[in-house]
């Protein structure tokens, strides 16, 4: 090898949701160049949005994306009750935390088996991998349906759910109605237990960071919708201070807006920050089976993020229970909202990691303009800064197996590319 | 189709939330069986595997947005026997075709500090607008039981049964109480194709058009209705301007208000 630029390509990259790619430049065994592309055509969002009724920013913003479109109704009805001075408590904070857990149940789950594990282990696909360990992939997507049977429950259906609006529901189930998804996660808790002893025996490559970890932390509860944005690095700010502490910029070559912090750091969102900020609110059965794993906190291998995100399905069914066996029928199905001139800001935990949304609405409740930050915009910096230090070690392997590890490492954020323009192709250049 | 070799099947993505290529894997207790039915050849949100073209049949998600999109569909037009268009943005152009009703750089310059970096047409515009197509499947998202009888259908060589009534037939095949009527709920029901089972109304809520337009709907005396409700003009405008605000019959409702 002479000092020639060598790249390393992925024109579009696989098993993530959205379009995007990748390019890398080497010179000699120096990494010169690392961009994440996102391609994915711009829908234009947050203009969109504007003149639009604050009723219709949850099912619209759902449409930013069909893998977690409860975390995009979640964040707007927060940050639109917000702006109201409402405040949704009770069996109807409940119900939300409930449809939350299935949308992390059925994300985390699609990610760990179809998208993820497939890498570890050396296939393309999950269809591949199904051809011989049928009984492993069934399992997944026996939980991932799961997920989406507490979603299409309280939601209507999985993708783009019709029952979430500002101030509640439209129709709350009865507890009855909610017995038969009890008797699914009680099997779904063990499931979820064996995917994580399944996805701790990977094999996993030495790569540890000391990254800035972003997530909400609430004073009792692991993080779904409320909570105060902390750091390990000493950030502890709430939600509606976001804007002093964050900016997003826009690059040339990627259609997402890259989110820094205003110091010029990256940071890190998602399961792997939620667990090494919050490990002391999951439930003694995850922190249990995490000691068993062996990987309690603090956990830098961003590629063990699987074993995270099992852990974190293990809380979602474990939580799933407990809210369903507590849950009392509300008597209205959702709380009286008086419009207001007023901003909102919501910050609320989807799967991939803290997703921001912000509203500025007139007296009428009509919105004047809105932002919305996705955790994938803000992982992006985070990514390329990874295979910067990922490729250099690596640089006999074959060009192949090389694009394919690159691949695998930007598959541990989970990205949503999707989301991220409102992102994957993977090009190495060598010189 | 020959069954000498299994069909390849091609999923085929434009801009669009990722939602109804995701019903294919959302059938949770059909996928592997699907799986055995056809050579999946073509399905990067799935697999890192490319099998070569020409594909049996090609499954579009997504509206066309940008000049590159608008080429490669007549690429993919050309490697596909049939090609069936998902979901509302790929038969509509979406809920980001609210640009064809605006000015394009107006909404860059809201969302991009640099719009020169950003390569977008003026419009988002569903494939038949480019293509030819075989078969459109309504819905935002698509009813995955209906994804499932259009594969059928296409692999035995059959048109997919998907009734273009309207989203009432279904309400009073499931005995759902009439919303508008007993309620006095706004609904868009009577002018919208079926395929979501009448959801909203049976969450008490009026429908408000994920699968678009039906077959020759009234939309004029239906929003006469809701002005009767109490419903103002330019409610009107936003109520046809959704998911399918770029479909003819509820863009020249919508227009038709706005003056």
């Amino acid at each position: 090898m002479s000092n020639k630029i060598r790249t390393i390509k992925v024109d579009y990259l696989a098993r993530v949701e959205g379009e995007g790619a990748l390019l890398v430049k080497l010179k000699a065994d120096r990494v010169i160049d690392v961009k994440l592309k996102i391609f994915e055509p711009p829908r234009f969002f947050e203009a969109l949005l504007r003149g639009r009724h604050y009723s219709e920013a949850p099912d619209i913003t759902a449409r930013i994306c069909g893998i977690c479109p409860i975390a995009y109704q979640m964040s707007a009805v927060h940050a639109i009750e917000r702006a109201f001075g409402a405040s949704v408590d009770g069996p109807l904070r409940a119900l939300r935390r409930l449809i939350y857990c299935g949308e992390w149940i059925e994300s985390h789950m699609l990610h760990v088996y179809m998208l993820h594990a497939p890498d570890f282990l050396g296939y393309p696909d999950a269809i591949q991998l199904a051809r011989e360990h049928r009984d492993i992939v069934q399992r997944g997507l026996q939980l991932k349906k799961t997920g989406n049977e507490i979603v299409a429950r309280l939601g209507g259906r999985e993708i783009h759910p019709i029952n979430i609006k500002v101030g509640g529901f439209y129709k709350v189930p009865t507890r009855r109605e909610l017995q038969p998804l009890a008797e699914k996660l009680k099997w779904a808790r063990e499931a979820a237990v064996e995917t994580v002893r399944w996805t701790a025996s990977f094999p996993f490559p030495e790569f540890v960071s000391d990254y800035q970890f972003v997530a909400l932390r609430h004073p009792d509860e692991y993080p779904f919708n409320e909570g105060r944005l902390v750091s390990n690095k000493g950030l502890d700010i709430a939600a509606d201070q976001y804007d002093q502490f964050f900016i997003e910029e826009q690059v040339p070559h990627s259609n997402a807006l890259h989110s820094r912090l205003k110091d010029g750091s990256a940071y890190l969102v998602g399961p792997l920050a939620r667990y090494n900020l919050n490990f002391d609110h999951l439930s003694p059965l995850v922190q249990e089976v995490a000691r068993e794993v062996g990987l309690e906190p603090p956990c830098g291998n961003p590629f063990q993020s699987i074993v995270v995100r099992s852990l974190e399905t293990l809380y979602a069914c474990d939580e799933a229970l407990r809210l369903i066996e507590t849950y009392e029928q509300p008597e209205a199905p959702a709380i009286d909202i008086e419009p207001r001139a007023a901003t909102g800001y919501g910050c609320t935990e989807a799967p991939r990691g803290i997703l921001y949304h912000r509203y500025r609405l007139d007296e009428r409740g009509m919105i004047l303009d809105a932002k919305i930050v996705p955790p994938t915009a803000q992982n992006q910096k985070t990514i390329e800064e990874d295979l910067r230090r990922f490729i250099p070690n690596r640089l006999n392997l074959p060009l192949e197996d090389l694009t394919w590890q690159c691949e695998q490492a930007i598959r541990n954020y989970d990205p949503c590319i999707s989301c991220a323009t409102h992102f994957l192709k993977v090009n190495i250049e060598r010189e | 189709m020959p069954r000498s070799r299994k069909p390849k099947l091609a999923v085929w993505k434009f801009a669009s939330c990722d939602g109804c290529q995701l019903s294919l894997l959302d059938c949770e207790d059909e996928l592997l069986a699907v799986a055995g039915e056809v050579d999946i050849a073509y399905f990067l949100e799935a697999s890192r595997a490319v099998v070569k073209g020409p594909y049996d049949l090609s499954l579009v998600e997504g509206s066309i947005t940008t000049p590159r999109d608008a080429e490669r569909i007549h690429k993919i037009r050309r490697a596909s026997r049939y090609l069936v268009t998902i979901g509302a943005c790929a038969t509509a152009g979406g809920i980001q075709a609210l640009r064809n009703f605006k000015d394009v750089n107006e909404f860059l310059s809201i969302v991009y500090a640099t719009p020169a970096y950003i390569e977008t047409l003026k419009t988002s515009t569903p494939i038949a607008d480019h293509v030819t197509v075989d078969f459109e499947l309504r819905g935002c998202p698509i009813n995955k039981r209906q994804l499932i009888e259009v594969l059928s259908a296409f692999l035995h060589g059959r048109r997919p049964n998907t009734p273009p009534h309207s989203v009432c037939i279904e309400c009073k095949r499931r005995g759902t109480v009439c919303v508008m009527v007993a309620r006095g709920t706004p609904c868009l029901g009577p002018v919208t194709h079926a395929g979501c089972e009448a959801l909203c109304p049976s969450y008490h809520r009026g429908c408000y058009g994920c699968f678009g337009p039906m077959e020759t709907p009234n939309t004029a005396s239906l929003s006469a209705w809701w002005q009767r409700l109490g419903v103002g003009e330019e409610d009107v405008v936003r109520v046809f301007r959704g998911f399918n605000a770029y479909a003819d019959a509820f863009r020249r409702e919508s227009e038709r208000h706005e003056q």
